[in-house]
């Protein structure tokens, strides 16, 4: 228990991701495999059901400490969590003994509690209290009630376990998925390096597009380059290996579970195949705003109404590994061509029977003979190849650019068709080039301190435009300023506070500054009722007045919310 | 004997007010924190010991007179006299005597060990006067020694990190308690202005600190992550702290024996180390005056007042209706 309690301690007493993560390697290295792994399934917040009731427990423990009950209530309403107030009212406990371990605690006295009469139940606790001191006892009550938070994400987990073991940390996200069990074994071998096993989970490295720089002509002939749509939706790879099927995002996180037509849709591509494209919410062939595609997001399922209502495509671009052979050094048009055969080979072996269309896809060959059974049609598949856009000449393209917004795209892709898939951001062979940002003038109205190297500036942001005669947040901005410009910035809003919430300052409403971004989103979060996406400084408007600034019905219109 | 009226504690016999809220003709001051030591009184008597720091608390034009502890003046029949209340330097309980009925007034008081001031000293009495600001049970304050380990292990990592350990604790009693605690010879120590200009009063009052010069950023900054700096919380969000660069900060106070309240403080470390009495404390100080009537102020009245009347004394909250509300000064806990 004391290593744990450390552990906690650690992590409890700062809000640094880079010291988190170290305290949990350093636990992770350590600690004995049985006491890691409850550890480990302590804090991704699952609970042991609870064996005994609060009542009881504050019930001996004001017994033990000697104090009348009304008393142990009076101290619960002053520090607000039971565990907590318990583990300080009880009396002294021993110090520098030796307590036991996690593992212990957990299969001797915590899974055996359930089993127990209350007399023996009383008797557990109170000897575990008294073996332990109070920020020992405190997590031991934690462990009994249940639910205690100490900030650990799923991410920061995986990081630390993945270089516990390193391995890399989508390795390690895949190993944490499904059934975990908290025991030695399942900890060595989740803490194991590398092998055969994770292979068939490793997504590639993204391919990624730089900002277009050079003039249309001097990149030769258009023939040479396949030109797409810059979707804006999730960039995501799709895996199926050994008769299975993960979905990676660009950030690493596996979502399957949150699309599982996606999914369900890839189990009939060969095996050995990955493939790389933009996951969209989709309806009557064209994109939904961004806002219905994250209401998919973050999510351990979607059910099938949330399916209905917010239908999802994969439009698939790119062919990473064919066959079980990675196929990235084969040029684009090859890859492109081999992807058109598989998605619709994998249509053709997909099939629906009428009454379940829309939410249930079978396997051919279990209903070849049933004649109610028919193939899918393209429009009902999920799994789509991103069209490409036909050019004769370089002076047609600027034009279809202009088109992207109308058709729910945010630019376009210019790929070279002899272009392998590299790794990361390499310059030459892959460009974006997007639409022109949106602008609006808006007023500074509310400052907070940076982090790191920023932490000791005001650096971000909050604009707002008008409604009516009152100022309304629109959107948070961080970067776009100069180091010159934000001491500017900070000198004028240590200079005009006129309000202090937290680290958050009101300023006096009198900057304005020309807001770049890619979108409107309507947002219930925000008082405005609009969300821009991506908003970026662009610049400070000196010439302008706040009162210049804009007004929530021209973003409306802009929005075509209005 | 003692009443509350308007302007705060009153004797009517022997005509003083002790700690008053308002200007009054003369003020018995158990210490100089700004709750209890209040400008705009034609007369002050204090501690001998505690006249300097509320000196420069009321300014110079204040009149103060200060009287050795145990020493007693006599009001009109009403005999009184200052004892250490072990809170702060120059912290005193007040006792009131009139015709053999003793009451003590005990200001704000702790049982700890603490170098910079005289430890309390149990007053037999009749009526005592108890403070409550910890008053609940969960508060049981570790050893000072330990607390202050656990300090220099604390400032050790930070400097390992390049990074200055800021330690927040109020400006007058907490800071130099801290500045005595923390480890000598383990780097350089600074304190803020507001710390610095009661520290003179110490040395006068004999109390030993080490040396510790005014924490300009210029001295923080060129001692790069190594030095360790004591500064009133209010300088959290101050322009001062945000030009010292990278800094971890700690906050040394009873409250932080509650996860949440340090939490709140934006998840900074937290050290547990009060000037006030825990509760194992205050029921000792209360057995130890042998009154058997006791009237409880500041803080969790009701839950210590219910308690005692369990165990068979005679308590109440003491009625304070017209107290103004403590203002964020910075200097009590």
């Amino acid at each position: 228990m004391r290593a744990f309690t450390d552990l906690f301690l650690r992590l409890d007493r700062t809000s640094r991701t880079q010291e988190k993560v170290a305290a949990l390697v350093d636990y992770f290295r350590s600690a004995p495999p049985a006491d890691a792994a409850w550890a480990l399934w302590f804090l991704s917040g699952q609970r042991w059901p609870r064996a005994v009731t609060t009542h009881e427990m504050r019930a001996w423990a004001a017994e033990l400490a000697d104090i009348p009950e009304w008393l142990v209530e009076e101290c619960y309403d002053h520090v607000g969590d039971l565990a907590e107030t318990l583990a300080l009212l009880l009396p002294p406990g021993p110090v520098g003994s030796v307590s036991p371990s996690l593992s212990t605690l957990v299969r001797e006295r915590l899974q055996p509690l359930a089993g127990r009469l209350p007399p023996a139940q009383r008797e557990v606790l109170r000897r575990t209290w008294m073996e332990l001191d109070v920020p020992q006892r405190f997590l031991w009550n934690k462990l009994i009630t249940g639910g205690f938070r100490v900030g650990v994400s799923r991410a920061l987990m995986v990081r630390a376990l993945a270089e516990v073991a390193g391995v890399e940390p989508a390795v390690m996200n895949h190993r944490l998925m499904g059934e975990w069990r908290p025991n030695s074994e399942s900890l060595i071998e989740l803490l194991s390096a590398a092998g055969p096993k994770d292979d068939p989970a490793r997504p590639y490295p993204f391919f990624l597009a730089s900002g277009l720089e050079s003039e249309l002509e001097k990149l030769g002939e258009p023939a040479a380059w396949q030109i797409e749509w810059k979707w804006d939706g999730i960039r995501a790879q799709v895996l199926k290996r050994s008769g299975q099927v993960l979905i990676w995002s660009r950030g690493e996180e596996l979502i399957t579970p949150a699309f599982p037509e996606i999914a369900a849709a890839a189990e009939s591509l060969p095996d050995g195949t990955v493939l790389d494209g933009e996951l969209l919410a989709w309806r009557d062939e064209a994109p939904l705003p961004f806002a219905c595609l994250q209401r998919r997001l973050n999510r351990k399922s979607a059910g099938t109404t949330l399916q209905v209502q917010v239908p999802i495509v994969y439009l698939a671009f790119d062919l990473l590994e064919s066959q079980g052979h990675d196929v990235r050094a084969r040029p684009l048009h090859d890859r492109r061509s081999t992807l058109l055969e598989l998605i619709e080979w994998a249509r053709q072996r997909q099939v629906t029977q009428p009454q379940t269309a829309s939410v249930a896809w079978i396997q051919a060959d279990l209903f070849a003979r049933d004649p109610s059974v028919r193939q899918v049609d393209a429009a009902s598949f999920p799994l789509r190849v991103s069209p490409v856009v036909e050019l004769a000449d370089w002076s047609q393209l600027p034009p279809r650019r202009a088109e992207a917004r109308s058709k729910g795209a945010e630019g376009v892709m210019l790929k070279r068709q002899d272009s392998m898939y590299g790794v990361g951001r390499q310059r030459g062979t892959w460009w974006k080039w997007k639409v022109d940002p949106y602008t609006c003038d808006a007023v500074l109205v509310a400052a907070q301190p940076g982090h790191g190297r920023r932490a000791s500036l005001f650096t971000d942001y909050t604009f707002a435009v008008w409604n009516g005669a009152e100022l309304v947040p629109v959107a948070k901005a961080y970067s776009g300023l100069t180091d010159a410009e934000i001491a500017e910035v900070d000198a004028f809003v240590r200079a005009n506070t006129t309000g202090r919430f937290g680290p958050v300052r009101t300023v006096h409403p009198e900057w304005v500054f020309e807001i770049a971004f890619e979108g409107i989103a309507e947002s219930g979060r925000h008082r405005s009722g609009l969300a821009l996406r991506f908003p970026r400084i662009a610049r400070r408007r000196q010439d302008k007045r706040p009162t210049d600034a804009d007004t929530v019905e021209t973003l409306r219109r802009l929005a075509g919310l209005a | 004997m003692l009443a509350v009226t308007e302007a705060g504690l009153y004797c009517a016999r022997g005509d003083f007010h002790i700690d008053p809220w308002r200007p009054v003709d003369r003020a018995l001051i158990t210490h100089a924190h700004s709750d209890h030591a209040r400008p705009g009184s034609r007369a002050y008597l204090c501690s001998e010991v505690g006249a300097g720091v509320l000196q420069l608390r009321l300014g110079a034009s204040a009149s103060i007179r200060g009287i050795p502890y145990g020493v007693t003046l006599d009001f009109d029949g009403v005999c009184v006299s200052f004892h250490p209340a072990g809170h702060v330097l120059g912290s005193a309980q007040i006792r009131v005597e009139y015709r053999g009925e003793v009451w003590v007034v005990s200001g704000d008081y702790k049982l700890q060990p603490d170098p910079t001031c005289r430890p309390f000293e149990p007053v037999r009495c009749h009526t005592f006067i108890t403070e409550s600001t910890f008053g609940l049970p969960i508060y049981r304050w570790p050893q000072p020694s330990a607390v202050f380990a656990e300090m220099a292990e604390w400032w050790q990592a930070n400097q390992a990190a390049g990074r200055t350990s800021v330690l927040f604790g109020y400006s007058l009693g907490k800071a130099q308690r801290l500045l005595r605690g923390a480890p000598a010879n383990q780097g350089p120590i600074l304190v803020h202005p507001a710390v610095a200009q009661f520290l003179p009063a110490f040395c006068t009052a004999g109390v030993t600190l080490p040396e510790a010069p005014v924490a300009t950023v210029e001295r923080v900054r060129s001692a790069e992550g190594k030095a360790l700096v004591i500064a009133p919380p209010m300088t959290a969000d101050s322009t001062w702290m945000d030009a010292l660069g990278d800094v971890a900060t700690a906050f040394a106070s009873g409250w932080m024996m509650v996860r949440g309240f340090r939490r709140r403080r934006g998840g900074e470390r937290g050290f547990v180390l009060s000037d006030h009495a825990d509760w194992p404390g205050l029921l000792e100080a209360i057995r130890s005056t042998g009154a058997s009537r006791i009237l409880v102020t500041h803080g969790a009245t009701n839950p210590l007042v219910r308690w005692l009347r369990q165990q068979g004394w005679e308590a109440d909250s003491l009625v304070e209706e017209h107290r103004p509300p403590s203002t964020p000064s910075g200097d009590h806990e």
